[in-house]
């Protein structure tokens, strides 16, 4: 770290808020008056019908003193088109902004923090009085407010709020705009954290979707158990679980533990595509249970030219990550079953 | 169940239509849909505005409303979607001709078209986010977190158990990809046009999940693919020959689940096309010596020989015998998917080997059967599916 700064929370927090209150620039002059043709582009663009955007009489028979500008317009005045604006993108790109405004700045610190995404969230504007033909604004920016680091759904972030007031060519003030971004660091694509003692996160098998219906299972997983679904009226065994028996159309229902003891039913040799999460080969049976049910699972601890169907297999409970622990099995010892 | 069915002989194809079949589309999904639609009303003689049905599959991105919008069809009184992936492909037609059959709809289209290619690839693994909790993914809990994660690697888990009962190999696989690719090498419209393979190349082509080879996955493809239906009198007066539609059906099976139905007693078979099959012999009183060729889906090679088995071609576990020695292609006792299938032509979702057997009944298909009558046609294998029999006009 090369910068000499105090970089802590709070003192950077302190440097954020040393731009309240800052003007961004010099004040902007609007290029042109408030005129009938741009107003005309701008209802035409809008769908806006109201007459007294254009009839001189509508207007005044709704008490205006001639046609005025829609409200909603306040900005448009003093925008500096669109080849100053890629110019001065251009420009900061480059680094070769001649005359650092304070947003230049600020969105420098903010970047060199890690705060590089932006996303405009809200936009309020109060009106003094009508804009009418003639009129000639001047926008001043400030930086109103710059909040302390908050938690979004996009990440974390600061808001930075710009007050814009605009005033007539009397110097009176017509209008009032606040513009609030949040700048923020991107989520990186896997949010968890990396398991304690590894560098680099280990990319994770695929979640299983956990109802009300199936979570028994992994909860039972997690705690060394494999567990089969039981009719709690029949007693008939199901897997993979449904909420009501299909034997005896019963909705009440509990657990018998697996004696994890089985045979190889059928399985397949993965290799490809290679998902991240797992290792190829990948070897994957059905493995039909001593208690009679059948299940999907990963084979371990074999020699994936050496599986065959009918051959005897027992479970064994494996955390795959610190969240997940799935049933896999392993060669039993030589008393194997014969094949079905 | 009964087996007679109001649609069944009062309903016909009379127009089909698709896009180039490709690796990269380079348009939108609605673009090949609404292309697809427009060449089928075209084929059919029918003006867009005479649409008053749209039928497609739930997984389809493209919905009904934005494909009318487009051609301008203006009002519709019928719109369905079928869920279960490839199997909703002949449901599709099935739908359509009960609608127009009840009098809901006079015509209906029925599509798919996707980037399925150059796009969203269904064979492609899934990521580390956790999948909303319902039904629908909870299914997927028992097979995805073992990396059991692909359509080609749930297939080979059947293939593996059908093997083991039937003693089928990997080379009796092979035969049906070959039987497609030659096949595929006459139609100029085929991906793999003019590029036949040997049982050798099939052996050679790389493991994807064993017990299946490369060659034993259909393709991936960008394209889309549209069916005209409508009543048969209507047809008679369009310009082309109707393919009657004798019988329609879906099917599942007892204890389905999809493409991982691991839990029945039986593992070696698709009771769920039986239960197609059932129906679509019942309805049209036909049997398997009545049909001249058949197109079964072939997303992947061992379920062909499953369908052989059970929609009566051939006795259970004899599929092997019956594709031997070229049985299965042009000139033998029952060619099959004479297109070239999804191995060869292309993954239309099924929708292409309907459009093949409409081609088969009006003696226009690049590799014809002579003598044609009827064509039986299946959807995807391994979820719910359907199925359908197309006739000649008598």
């Amino acid at each position: 770290m090369t910068d000499t700064l105090d970089t802590t929370p709070d003192a950077f927090q302190a440097r954020l808020q040393a731009f309240e209150g800052r003007p961004v620039g010099p004040p902007t002059v609007a290029p042109d008056e408030v005129n009938q043709a741009m107003i005309r582009h701008w209802v035409e663009a809008m769908g806006d019908e109201n007459p007294v955007y254009l009839d001189e009489e509508a207007a005044r028979a709704n008490g205006f003193p001639g046609v005025v500008a829609p409200a909603t317009m306040l900005q448009a005045w003093v925008m500096r088109g669109l080849r100053a604006s890629l110019e001065a993108d251009r420009a900061r790109a480059e680094g070769s902004t001649a005359d650092p405004t304070a947003y230049d700045e600020l969105f420098l610190l903010l970047d060199g923090a890690g705060f590089t995404s932006v996303v405009a969230t809200n936009c309020d504007q109060d009106y003094r009085r009508p804009l009418v033909l003639g009129d000639r604004l001047t926008a001043t920016a400030v930086i109103e407010a710059v909040s302390a680091q908050k938690q979004t759904g996009l990440g974390d972030g600061h808001f930075v709020t710009t007050r814009l007031d605009f005033t007539d060519a009397a110097g009176a003030e017509v209008a009032t705009m606040r513009f609030r971004i949040l700048r923020f660091k991107p989520k990186p694509v896997t949010a968890e954290a990396p398991p304690a003692g590894t560098d680099a996160p280990r990319p994770r098998r695929p979640r299983p979707a956990l109802t009300e219906d199936i979570a028994f299972f992994f909860e039972g997983a997690k705690e060394g158990k494999l567990l089969i679904q039981r009719c709690a009226s029949c007693g008939k065994l199901r897997h993979p679980p449904l909420p009501a028996c299909p034997h005896c159309r019963s909705f009440d229902w509990d657990t018998v533990e697996s004696t994890g003891r089985g045979t190889v039913f059928s399985f397949v040799v993965t290799h490809y595509p290679q998902v991240p999460g797992f290792d190829y080969p990948l070897p994957i049976a059905v493995v039909e249970l001593e208690e009679g049910t059948r299940i999907v699972a990963g084979l371990t601890g074999i020699d994936v030219g050496a599986i065959e169907i009918g051959m005897a297999v027992e479970v064994e409970l494996v955390a795959v990550d610190e969240d997940l622990t799935l049933p896999m099995f392993r060669p039993a010892g030589p008393a194997a079953t014969g094949a079905r | 169940m009964g087996f007679e069915r109001s649609f069944a002989g009062t309903t016909a194809i009379c127009g089909i239509g698709a896009t180039e079949f490709s690796k990269a589309s380079g348009r939108s999904e609605l673009r090949l849909a609404v292309e697809a639609v427009a060449a089928a009303l075209a084929d059919a003689g029918i003006e867009p505005d005479e649409v008053d049905g749209l039928c497609t599959f739930s997984q389809d991105t493209n919905p009904e409303i934005d494909v009318a919008r487009a051609l301008g069809m203006g009002e519709l009184s019928f719109f369905s979607r079928i869920h279960y992936g490839g199997g909703a492909a002949c449901a599709t037609v099935h739908q359509a001709a009960m609608a127009v059959a009840t009098g809901t709809a006079e015509v209906v289209v029925c599509y798919r078209a996707f980037n399925e290619r150059s796009g969203y690839r269904f064979g492609t693994g899934v990521q580390d986010r956790p999948p909303v909790a319902n039904a629908e993914n909870a299914a997927m809990a028992w097979n995805s977190p073992h990396g059991l994660l692909t359509p080609a690697s749930w297939v080979a888990m059947f293939a593996r158990r059908y093997m083991h009962l039937s003693g089928a190999t990997s080379e009796d696989f092979g035969r049906v990809s070959v039987a497609d690719r030659r096949h595929a090498a006459t139609n100029p419209a085929a991906w793999f046009y003019g590029q036949p393979i040997t049982l050798e190349d099939h052996q050679a082509s790389r493991w994807i999940v064993e017990p299946l080879h490369l060659l034993d996955c259909c393709q991936e493809t960008d394209g889309g693919q549209a069916l005209v239906v409508t009543s048969l009198d209507r047809a008679r007066s369009l310009p082309r020959p109707p393919a009657v539609i004798r019988a329609a059906a879906q099917g599942a099976g007892n204890q389905q689940h999809m493409m991982t139905s691991y839990y029945r007693d039986d593992m070696g078979g698709l009771p769920e096309m039986g239960v197609v099959g059932r129906q679509l012999w019942g309805t049209s009183g036909l049997g398997p010596a009545d049909v001249q060729s058949a197109v079964l889906y072939d997303h992947f090679t061992p379920f062909v020989l499953c369908q052989l088995e059970e929609l009566g071609f051939c006795g259970r576990g004899e599929a092997k015998d019956f594709l031997a020695d070229g049985n299965i292609e042009i000139g033998g006792t029952l060619p099959v998917n004479t297109h070239g299938g999804q191995l060869g032509e292309g993954y239309l979702h099924g929708m292409n080997g309907i459009a093949e057997a409409v081609r088969q009944v009006r003696g226009t298909a690049v590799n014809q059967v002579p003598g044609t009558e009827h064509v039986l046609v299946t959807a995807g294998t391994g979820v719910p599916t359907s199925g359908l029999i197309l006739g000649v006009d008598r």
